[in-house]
């Protein structure tokens, strides 16, 4: 049983590169940043960046959860431009009776969270209750959510009503102490999602479920209330981001969130997530959409890169990052 | 779904009496599902034009199908053909490549074949040709661009998603500018996206100090490029300039704002254009194959009322 002897071992010297890999790549980002422009560093830019990597760092907290116990959401791009469209028609159609104000904002925030957590009950129930795969059942709703903001939009662009815009603005361009909105939820997102990853029992059941599910429910972890779990939180959360969404630009179209579930899906697995599940790592999230934003922030902020490479680049990054944090005995 | 209940009767009533059914011409229109602004206002206007021509040509039939993408548009074309046996078809297609070989097919059977917009990568197929003018597009939006800066600038320019209409429409543009003293700092993709332009934008910001103004070339584009300027509180940039006519920029010319004195159309309603001479081309002697070329106009404070329509979605 020499094998199982080296074992703990073996992962105990990968935990180092995979721990660093993420980091590095980020670093080195930064520093690439910086080299090439001076204004990269600026407080302007770095505000910009974190801003607009809140909506997918949100998502991709949540999603972290999912895949970690084991499943996956296709969906969320979709979703989120659904919910964006009712938020915005919830508010445009309550707009005569309450007026422009905070109240409104409130009744946009409320539609957006039921919303999220209804489509996530949505999917959590069609895979655990249903028994389909997750990736079936969060590839369709994709579909339905695509279709639905489509459909409401008939066809051209969702818009908040011009007067309701600049009371709902402050959400994504104010902030406190010159931090934005965005960044502050994001943080706390992403805090309370590290501390529930590896402090709380939710978090070690995802894990458990998401490694092995039949031990799982040997041990009594209640597996299909914590893989549904993981999709209310997730559609909760997707919820929260279309909030932040919605004020940046007041309008919602089928072009809206197009991608959102593949660089949410890209950061969980930079950031060192087992794609496979069993083990989950927040903070490591929040790095992988810091590093994809990042890339984009840099190619727009340097020549010399044809435009029409950027998305190579990123992929060439993706994968170097992922080969970075591997754990090399893992291949033998 | 009223013209479908009318298409309905239409089959039902063709099986019921063969005998009428040779009076009775069916044009297929298949184009693009509203998955974006534009296509939104070509969905709008070939309902519109096909709900009227079916009041005013009581011997003529449509069939409107929507493709979400090419496979679906040739399976839409596929079943037109062996099923409703059309006397012509109007397609916007999808993709060039894809569609060329089915269009062709139906070319073969004997129909009317009245290609939009997007050409077939083969030439001859079609018998009518309906498009905009996107060299044209690039060159109005250029000629602006110098009658609104007689002094020259540094602008930034904002480009489509990576095709051969984008390609048409940067290289009329940089020919119109050639010699201008107008300085193109950098140029970006922005997708035909608003979020996308929107950090583009912000990007550009911080990388000069200086920008004089910004061809946004798309008024979806312009949309994210007006937020994030005015996020930065700069007030260099003297104007935007977007296109295709989106009825919130329309509305913004004619109201006067500075940051939107102009527009550049690419009408959607081409579609509606194509449909009402395949329908003419098919009820009268009148000839109308060919090509036919919807030009680029300078929408301005002026005539914008004539450009804003107030039901269409885009």
């Amino acid at each position: 049983m020499t094998a199982t002897e080296t074992q703990p071992q073996r992962s105990g010297q990968g935990m180092n590169l995979k721990v660093l890999g993420p980091i590095l790549a980020l670093v080195v980002l930064v520093i690439v940043g910086a080299a090439l422009n001076g204004n990269f560093l600026s407080a302007a830019n770095i505000t910009n960046v974190l801003s607009r990597s809140a909506f997918i760092g949100i998502i991709a907290v949540g999603m972290t959860f999912v895949i970690t116990g084991g499943g996956l959401d296709l969906s969320v791009g979709s979703m989120a431009a659904f919910i964006a469209g009712l938020m915005i028609l919830v508010m445009n159609a309550m707009l005569p009776m309450m007026g422009p104000g905070w109240p409104l904002v409130f009744v946009g925030m409320l539609t957006a969270m039921v919303a999220g957590t209804l489509a996530g009950f949505v999917n959590g129930f069609l895979i655990t209750t249903m028994r389909i795969e997750a990736f079936i059942v969060t590839l369709g709703t994709m579909g339905i959510y695509r279709s639905l903001v489509t459909w409401l939009a008939d066809g051209g662009t969702l818009s908040l009503d011009f007067g309701m815009r600049s009371v709902i603005r402050p959400i994504y361009f104010d902030g406190i102490l010159g931090i934005s909105w965005p960044i502050i939820v994001f943080a706390l997102v992403a805090i309370t999602g590290e501390l529930v990853m590896r402090r709380a029992a939710f978090g070690r059941h995802a894990a458990a479920v998401g490694s092995n599910d039949q031990v799982a429910r040997y041990s009594s972890v209640n597996v299909n209330r914590v893989r549904m779990l993981t999709y209310v939180f997730l559609g909760i959360l997707v919820g929260v981001a279309t909030i932040m969404y919605v004020p940046r630009l007041g309008s919602a179209s089928p072009s809206t969130g197009v991608l959102w579930e593949l660089e949410a899906i890209a950061a969980v697995i930079i950031g060192g997530t087992m794609l496979k599940g069993g083990f989950g790592r927040v903070w490591g999230t929040v790095i992988g959409v810091l590093i994809l934003s990042l890339i984009d922030n840099i190619l727009n902020l340097t020549d010399g890169v044809s435009p029409y490479l950027n998305g190579a680049i990123q992929g060439v990054i993706i994968i170097l990052a992922v080969i970075l944090q591997r754990d090399k005995k893992a291949e033998s | 779904m009223k013209f479908t209940k009318i298409t309905a009767a239409a089959l039902a009533a063709t099986l019921a009496m063969p005998a009428m059914a040779q009076d009775t011409k069916v044009i297929g229109v298949s184009i693009p599902a509203a998955t974006h602004g534009w296509a939104g206002g070509m969905n709008f206007h070939a309902q519109q034009a096909v709900d009227r021509l079916e009041e005013v040509y009581p011997q003529l039939d449509f069939v409107l199908a929507t493709a979400s993408d090419p496979a679906k548009q040739v399976n839409d074309i596929e079943d037109m053909l062996a099923t409703r046996n059309i006397s012509a078809l109007v397609v916007l297609p999808f993709e060039s490549e894809p569609l060329t070989s089915p269009v062709k097919a139906v070319a073969d059977s004997g129909a009317w074949v009245t290609v939009v917009d997007r050409g077939l990568a083969q030439p001859g197929i079609e018998d009518l040709y309906v498009a905009g003018d996107n060299p044209g597009f690039g060159k109005v939006s250029g000629e602006y661009m110098v009658s609104a800066m007689p002094d020259g600038g540094d602008i930034v320019v904002f480009r489509g998603i990576p095709t051969t209409i984008d390609n048409e429409r940067v290289e009329g543009f940089q020919e119109a500018i050639e010699g201008s003293g107008i300085n193109v700092l950098a140029m970006e993709h922005g997708n035909w996206n608003r979020d996308d332009s929107f950090t583009v934008m912000q990007d550009f910001l911080s990388k000069y100090d200086q920008i004089d103004a910004v061809w946004a070339s798309d008024d979806d584009m312009a949309i994210g490029v007006l937020a994030a300027i005015e996020q930065s509180g700069r007030d260099d940039i003297q104007f935007v300039l977007g296109g295709a006519g989106m009825k919130e920029m329309v509305a913004k010319v004619r109201d006067g704002d500075p940051m939107i004195p102009a527009d550049v159309t690419y009408p959607p309603s081409m579609i509606a254009t194509a449909i009402e001479m395949t329908a003419v081309g098919l009820t009268s002697t009148a000839p109308v194959s060919g090509t036919f070329t919807i030009g680029s106009v300078l929408i301005t404070p002026e005539n914008a009322a004539d450009f804003y329509y107030e039901d269409s979605p885009f």
